[in-house]
């Protein structure tokens, strides 16, 4: 026997071995019950893919013959395959637009849009700031534009007393990051660099909570468990200062830091059982999970509205 | 007295000091490479450490639960991707090499053609084999966002670098061995595929692996193919969908939640291991069919 050979088989165990490992487990799968696929597949947004990993966990530990599977390549990558019928539902932190409702059109995907949460970011300050209550976007800009060289309170209103300006923020890989440069500076991702960017909340919370003058954004909920540590800014976008709460970001009158996140689902993969009892399961613990994800929950109206538009179309979907 | 210092005294230049300085900046130049791996890993170690547990291996990822959150699906994502990877880019990787190596017309133009190409293909960013592969494998093929897309893309992205080490490997075994070969009757393929070859296997494996080892730690083309960020089965088959391990630790980096940061370094952790696992096998087959003329 050649050396070649030898060498092939005794190889060929590690990678036999490597198959099996990996092929023990993988055993679960059964198509679901009621004649479904057995399989969802969700993608899009990665600032909603929280509430639909949450979603998906929850029911597949109920549900366990049903695998569901959530990516996060972005609300415009994921409504590319969404359209193309490549997956079930679309996860998306702002309305489809009309390009994708055109190419969702071409290929006969009908889809509805369904609400699941509010996303709110706030703008905080350290507890011992009594000069600043409300900025406007247009100051906000110019803090944290790209070329800002702003250091100092009374570079942004000469009113404010001369104090240093250091500042904290998400990290740029963070979906925060990209919705409030997105929303303040004009261009996802666009952003001065010299500040203090962490992927964890608390090092924000306490950079703020240490330096008199620090400012710094993150998501509400986050702002309402550190109420006793820090201050939420209000926000001026030309209809006069609105402060950050569950009401006014519900009701769209805190903006432009607050949107609604979306999930699109396909009427037609609606038609699958399985699909249907997940969207079911989605809709009506939709509170619960939005709480979860740290996200404010839909007010109770919204929320019967959603649990009642849900059935509707379930009767649309035909299932 | 040592080579070096004969061949000075007899050229009758260089100084002991010169001589130490260059020694020096060789030896400093290799402590950057090993000193920036020491404190990777030691920091990634002692972060992971409260996690680097059999619950990475035996559990499903948790959005709910970072405490009991583990990295199954990935882990076995990543051994299905990469045993494809190399079922389908080693032997194509290696029989091209053969032929070019060993069957080609040396120096022609079409011959030359080809080889300018695959240097330049071991040197295309990842992403673009992820649009390749999500153009032809996903959609042209229709294979979808599954096991078998993943791994023929990635085998796409290191048959090059198998390519070029192959033909490195062959063109050290010595001439008179073919000659040999070919002098006591037997035919070029004959002579290829039990004298060339077999000593051409040390060098065959150490490229592989490090082939492979790149394809392992790839995220860019997978988040292109449709790489999953949250799923609690194991792949089933090459149809399956899948995570991968790189992908895994950059979803659970980017979550705010202190749990997750160290989840993602313990699988760091997994991940080197599973390298260290290949390169040990690289060594151990390069030791076993290492020829000495």
């Amino acid at each position: 026997m050649s050396q070649l050979k030898r060498t092939l088989l005794a190889a060929s165990p590690v990678l036999v071995a490597a198959l099996l490992l990996s092929a023990c487990g993988g055993s679960n799968n059964s198509s679901g019950e009621d004649g479904g696929s057995g399989q969802i597949r969700i993608d899009g947004s990665s600032t909603v893919y929280p509430l639909s990993a949450i979603a998906a966990e929850d029911f597949q530990i109920a549900n366990p013959g049903i695998q569901v599977t959530v990516g996060s390549s972005g609300t415009g990558g994921g409504f590319e395959k969404f359209c193309r019928g490549e997956t079930d539902a679309n996860d998306a932190s702002r309305p489809i637009k009309d390009s994708e409702i055109q190419e969702c059109a071409d290929n006969g995907i009908e889809y509805a849009q369904l609400t699941v949460a509010i996303d709110a970011l706030t703008v905080v300050v350290n507890k011992e700031n009594d000069f600043a209550n409300c900025l406007t976007t247009d100051q906000l800009a110019a803090i944290w534009g790209p070329d800002s060289t702003v250091s100092n309170w009374n570079e942004v209103d000469p009113s404010f007393p001369d104090e240093p300006l250091p500042l904290f923020g998400p990290g740029t890989d963070s979906g925060t990051f990209d919705y409030f440069t997105d929303v303040i500076n004009g261009e996802e991702g666009v952003s001065r660099t010299d500040f203090t960017p962490s992927e964890d909340d608390n090092v924000i919370v306490q950079g703020v909570a240490g330096s008199k003058g620090g400012l710094g954004y993150f998501g509400y909920t986050y702002f309402e468990e550190n109420t006793d540590r820090l201050k939420a800014l209000e926000i001026d976008s030309g209809a006069g200062c609105v402060a950050p709460s569950a009401d006014t970001a519900r009701d769209g009158s805190y903006t432009p830091l607050s949107r609604p996140l979306f999930v699109y689902p396909s009427v037609q993969s609606l038609a699958d059982p399985n699909v249907a009892e997940f969207f079911q399961f989605y809709v009506d613990n939709d509170v619960e999970i939005a709480k979860a994800a740290l996200y404010i929950p839909l007010s109770d109206a919204a929320q019967e509205q959603l649990v009642t538009d849900f059935a509707a179309l379930l009767n649309q979907a035909g299932s | 007295m040592s080579h070096l210092q004969l061949t000075n005294q007899l050229a009758g230049k260089g100084t002991p000091l010169r001589d130490r300085i260059f020694m020096w900046l060789l030896f400093l130049s290799l402590a950057i490479g090993v000193f920036t791996l020491a404190v990777l890993l030691t920091y990634v170690t002692i972060k992971g450490w409260p996690r680097l547990d059999i619950r990475l291996f035996t559990n499903m990822p948790s959005v709910r639960d970072p405490e009991n959150a583990g990295a199954q699906s990935a882990i076995t994502g990543s051994i299905w991707v990469i045993s494809f990877t190399a079922l389908v880019a080693l032997p194509t990787g290696v029989m091209a090499a053969l032929y070019l190596e060993e069957f080609a017309r040396p120096n022609s133009r079409s011959q030359r053609f080809i080889e300018v190409n695959i240097q330049n293909l071991a040197a295309v960013p990842s992403i673009v084999y992820g649009i390749l592969g999500l153009a032809v494998f996903a959609r042209a093929l229709a294979l979808g966002q599954s096991v078998i897309t993943a791994a023929l893309t990635l085998a796409l992205l290191v048959l090059p670098v198998i390519i070029i080490s192959t033909r490195e490997a062959l063109r050290a075994v010595p001439r008179n061995i073919r000659d040999g070969s070919l002098a006591l009757g037997a035919t070029e393929w004959q002579t290829a595929y039990r004298q060339t070859l077999p000593a051409a296997i040390p060098g065959i494996a150490t490229g592989t692996i490090l082939a492979l080892s790149r394809a392992i730690g790839e995220a860019a083309p997978l988040l292109l193919l449709g790489a999953v960020s949250f799923i609690t089965f194991n792949p089933d088959g090459v149809l399956s969908d899948y995570t991968t391990l790189p992908i895994q630790i950059f979803n659970w980096t980017k979550d705010s939640r202190e749990e997750f940061q160290v989840l993602a370094a313990a699988t760091i952790v997994v991940l080197l291991l599973i390298l260290l696992a290949m390169n040990f096998v690289a060594i151990w087959i390069r030791n076993k069919t290492q020829k000495r003329w």
